[in-house]
């Protein structure tokens, strides 16, 4: 051991440095994801304001962001929203690109109390892919609007070079009335709110990295993927006003979702760790991989924030709709630790619950 | 698939809690080895269960933490060559060297690829003969058997666009290093129990012997750890100075032969600068000479490295369990995982990274439970 360095000597690592460039992350729905809205997006979309700016055209609070945007037509409150699909591969296990951009943005709309009315579908498809791969693409669409009830209104197609797009990318935007009365948003949630879950998590990202990585977790694992307006309709009808705030827990997981509204609403979010369902095959591939089942990326689930009066109602009647057949209340929020998530560990300790940074890597060993 | 929630039952980790509570008649000193089980223990709140029984010192079990700054700048210089595609674990990606990452270089242009597996990376080599595939190999012993295999694939397919980058590391030597440093406090090891399911545990036997300290290999669920620091005290209240296999499911006495076979083949020992603690001799496996045609610091040229570390960056004494992540001043305020300054804040294993994802809120109210 002569040679080795003094411990006063021993130093560490690394400069500081930001990403001058985009880089995966940006696109993983977590901390760089967010930081890309409030810093580049937000100041750029946002006019200059003045004393005299009306409150309506200042900047919007970027903590405060959600699903959905929602304005006023002529009288009715107009939930509107977009969100592009890359997904690959374009098909796996449970759905494909095409059931995700019509279940993912009728699920924005969803989670603002909106009945979705009206979809745009834009495709941006590399030259060279297979006719018949775009055609069951579209089936898969349509399929899946007429499942919601939802009509597929307008579309543009363009067609880049071969290499400049993986197959096949899809835009779809979405509008939706807001019933009266309902006000469904991130910064709602407040102290003593009952945390509900309405079911599984985890399958979609699983399902979709054991096909893209040729992964198998011993069982077999389908994506999540479903509509959740008959869900949230069905919660309305049981729990009206007190349903405060709504997410669906897609990119960056039920983490992202939870430390989210945690920020928007100024809370704090404390849930237990065991009650959260993890179907054995998710707890198995995140466990083999290193990965965190709250981090995982769900298409079919949603998570709820409702007066505490109005929680048991609005749990059974979840429990009544398919797709939150296996609903449960997994947590409540707190005054304390604004901004924090925190959950209990099975044998009594606590640990704080964070955003993946962006895109969620698997370990070593 | 079973074989994770029995490991994870609250009703046995009271009753092996209780047990270490009346066993311990003083706090004792345990380093665990391996940065998983840091992980474990601090996601579980094991140490705040245990706060009055046992003091844990992380020790410097995480791979990409301790993969040296040369040899990450010398992977970040090939991955920018334009023949090269460069495969690594997902890990690896995000650790700073000198003045990029590997995430950065990607977005530059270069070409570098996430693996499960370093058999993927020579897939990739024999789909892609036009291209120059090389796998950054990393890591304990517990990662070396599958790069091991990787070369001896590719020897057999006789590709020749395939090469390693290798920088793999020894836990035993980085134990002795841990134990000669002057202000030592550990008293007993937790040894990674993975290592062991490769190596076996017959490495630990002198340990023990010379330094008089017990040795328990561990595993890495929360009831793993606990029957690993109650063994550890066991021994401790008793005074024995012996080598417990706490871990047996997983581990042999003579670990996996075949994997050590192709690890005698393929690798030979070597010195090794660990990042952040510095030169350990002997602590390191290199390609053996027989396996040169797939050394890739032998292939690519990488010469003007100008190496440079942050100064503000304590996680050397963190590594080598002097400081506690929160006690570094730059913690949760200069250095976080978006903006790590060293590698222990990066890794999924670094014991920076599990106090600011797991134990922010203790750290900031200046509590420990």
């Amino acid at each position: 051991m002569t040679d080795l360095a003094s411990i006063s000597s021993w130093t560490c690592p690394a400069p500081l440095r930001e990403h001058a460039r985009i880089v995966l992350g940006h696109g993983g729905g977590g901390v760089l994801s967010a930081e890309l809205v409030e810093h580049l997006f937000l100041p750029a979309f946002t006019p200059p304001t003045t004393p005299t700016t009306p409150e309506a055209a200042r900047p919007a609070d970027p903590a405060a962001l959600a699903d959905a945007a929602v304005v006023e037509v002529a009288g009715a409150r107009v939930a509107f929203t977009t969100d592009s699909y890359v997904v690959r591969p374009l098909f796996f296990p449970g759905g494909s690109i095409g059931e995700l951009a019509v279940h993912g943005t009728v699920n924005d709309l969803a989670c603002r109390g909106a009945m979705p009315l009206a979809l745009s579908a834009g495709f941006i498809l590399e030259e060279g892919l297979e006719l018949d791969l775009l055609g069951r693409v579209a089936q898969a669409m349509g399929r899946a609007a007429a499942g919601v009830g939802v009509r597929l209104v307008t579309g543009d197609t363009k067609v880049v070079e071969r290499g400049l797009a993986d197959g096949l990318y899809v835009n779809t935007s979405g509008i939706g009335v807001v019933p009266a009365g309902i006000d469904i948003r991130p910064d709602r949630a407040a102290p003593g709110d009952r945390i509900l879950l309405s079911g599984p998590i985890g399958e979609h990202g699983i399902a979709v990295l054991s096909v893209r990585e040729n992964l198998e977790f011993g069982g077999d694992v389908r994506s999540d993927t479903a509509p959740l307006h008959e869900l949230v309709a069905a919660m309305l009808a049981a729990g009206r006003t007190g349903i405060h705030t709504l997410r669906d827990p897609t990119r960056g997981g039920l983490a992202t979702s939870l430390c989210e509204i945690a920020a928007a609403a100024r809370v704090g979010v404390e849930f237990t760790e065991s009650a959260i369902p993890v179907p054995p095959v998710v707890e198995a591939a995140c466990s083999f991989l290193g990965l965190d089942p709250l981090h995982i990326a769900n298409e079919g689930r949603l998570v709820a924030f409702v007066a505490e009066s109005d929680a048991d109602a609005v749990l059974a009647a979840m429990r009544a709709q398919p797709t939150g057949r296996d609903a449960v209340l997994i947590g409540t929020v707190t005054a304390e630790h604004p901004g924090v998530v925190v959950a209990r560990t099975a044998f009594g300790g606590t640990r704080v619950v964070d955003r993946p940074l962006g895109e969620a890597l698997p370990r070593i060993c | 698939m079973r074989y994770l929630t029995e490991f994870h039952d609250p009703q046995l980790a009271a009753t092996l809690l209780d047990t270490i509570a009346a066993t311990a008649t003083r706090r004792w000193t345990l380093m665990e080895v391996c940065g998983g089980q840091t992980h474990g223990i601090i996601r579980n709140g094991l140490d705040q269960l245990l706060a009055d029984q046992v003091e844990f010192i992380h020790g410097p079990g995480c791979p990409v933490c301790v993969t040296g700054l040369e040899m990450i700048d010398r992977a970040l210089a090939i991955a920018a060559r334009p023949e090269v595609v460069l495969c690594s674990f997902g890990d690896m990606l995000r650790v700073p060297g000198s003045t990029t990452d590997l995430f950065t270089v990607r977005a530059h242009g270069g070409d570098v690829r996430v693996v499960y597996s370093p058999l993927d990376a020579v897939r990739l080599a024999e789909a892609h003969p036009d291209r120059q595939v090389v796998f950054f190999a990393v890591g304990f012993e517990t990662t070396a058997p599958a790069a091991a295999m990787a070369a001896v694939t590719a020897r057999r397919r006789q590709l020749t666009n395939f090469t390693m980058l290798v920088s793999h590391v020894l836990v035993p030597p980085a134990m002795r290093a841990v134990l000669a440093a002057p202000d030592n406090r550990v008293e007993a090891f937790l040894a990674a129990g993975h290592v062991c399911t490769v190596m076996g545990t017959g490495q630990y036997e002198p340990i023990v012997a010379e330094q008089h300290l017990p040795i328990v290999v561990t595993g890495f669920e929360p009831l793993d750890l606990l029957d690993g620091v109650r063994q550890a005290i066991d021994l401790l209240e008793a005074g024995r100075t012996e080598l417990v296999n706490a871990y047996p499911r997983a581990v042999r006495p003579e670990g996996n032969p075949s994997a050590r076979r192709m690890l005698e083949e393929v690798f030979v020992v070597c010195d090794r600068s660990w990042r952040g603690i510095g030169m350990i001799p002997a602590s390191g496996w290199r390609l053996a000479p027989a396996w040169a045609d797939l050394d890739a610091e032998l292939r690519f040229d990488v010469a003007d490295l100008t190496v440079t570390e942050s100064a503000d960056c304590h996680s050397g004494e963190v590594l080598q369990g002097r400081i506690r992540p929160p006690e570094c001043p730059s913690f949760g305020t200069t250095c976080t995982p978006r903006r790590p300054l060293g590698a222990t804040m990066v890794s999924a294993e670094g014991a920076c990274a599990a106090y600011f994802q797991y134990r922010r809120l203790a750290a900031v109210d200046g509590g420990g439970r």
